[in-house]
């Protein structure tokens, strides 16, 4: 069950870098980072089975705290940048894009 | 049972991945189906005996970030998404072919490195076993992470303000 876990959280993880690569819309590039993190959670908390170790939960605890304050912050962001171009849209912001 | 209840969570776990990486459509929906993976997991964690941490999943990320991601959808009045998901179509496919693949070689390679399964102690996973280890091993951890909380709360507060006074 173990193994599966970990198979399940790779493939969480490549959908959520697809989604924050492919898509455009910033709030769903957000969402894509939330799904992400979470697949490095489940790859924790299988490795913490695994070798009967708490720190993986210690961990899991630290990721669900930044993910909280990356959403509290990245959402501020947004709503700062819909109010000044009307569009959540990255192409809109491409000012420091090389 | 415990397996067929793993595969039940895991695919319920990809089917909402997929519903919000693929609706260009209405995020709305997207950020509901991610609710629908967040849960899931939620259940997957208790299956791996993490039983405070599949508490907090549920709590934390389908009670409270998701719901803030529904809120700030709604206040800006997203509920079409108007992108043309068009663009780059060769790039996107391209992209595809590598993620499968990065998947796949993650699948094969990363279970061959876990080790022997070590037998673990009744409370694994519980809030007793969790809050002694938090609070003896890793207590400077959580005392940073209020101050990170701290930062945050403080940060979202004002990137959201109309004006800084």
């Amino acid at each position: 069950m173990v193994e599966k876990a970990v198979a399940l959280s790779a493939l969480l993880f490549v959908l959520g870098a697809l989604g924050a690569l492919t898509r455009r819309n910033l709030i769903v590039i957000l969402m894509s980072i939330e799904l992400m993190l979470n697949a490095v959670n489940l790859a924790l908390v299988a490795f913490s089975r695994q070798w009967g170790d708490l720190a993986g939960h210690v961990f899991v605890l630290m990721v669900i705290v930044v993910a909280a304050a990356e959403v509290a912050v990245g959402l501020g962001i947004v709503l700062s940048l819909f109010r000044n171009r009307e569009s959540v849209n990255v192409e809109d912001v491409s000012l420091l894009k090389w | 049972m415990i397996d067929l209840l793993f595969y039940l969570f895991a695919a319920l776990a990809v089917a909402g991945a997929l519903g919000m990486l693929l609706n260009v459509k209405n995020t709305v929906a997207g950020a509901l189906s991610l609710v629908g993976t967040m849960v899931s997991l939620g259940a997957i964690y208790v299956l791996l005996d993490a039983y405070l941490i599949g508490v907090l999943q549920i709590l934390v990320y389908a009670g409270a970030i998701l719901v803030v991601f529904l809120f700030v959808v709604m206040l800006l009045n997203l509920r079409q998404d108007v992108f043309s998901p068009e663009r780059l179509r060769g790039t996107k496919l391209l992209g595809v072919v590598i993620g499968a693949l990065v998947c796949v070689e993650l699948i094969l390679l990363v279970p061959s490195a876990l080790g022997p399964a070590a037998g673990i102690p009744a409370d694994f996973g519980g809030y007793r076993a969790l809050g002694a280890a938090l609070f003896t091993d890793w207590v400077l951890a959580f005392e940073v992470t209020s101050l990170l909380l701290l930062a945050a709360m403080v940060g979202a507060v004002i990137l959201a303000k109309r004006s800084i006074d």
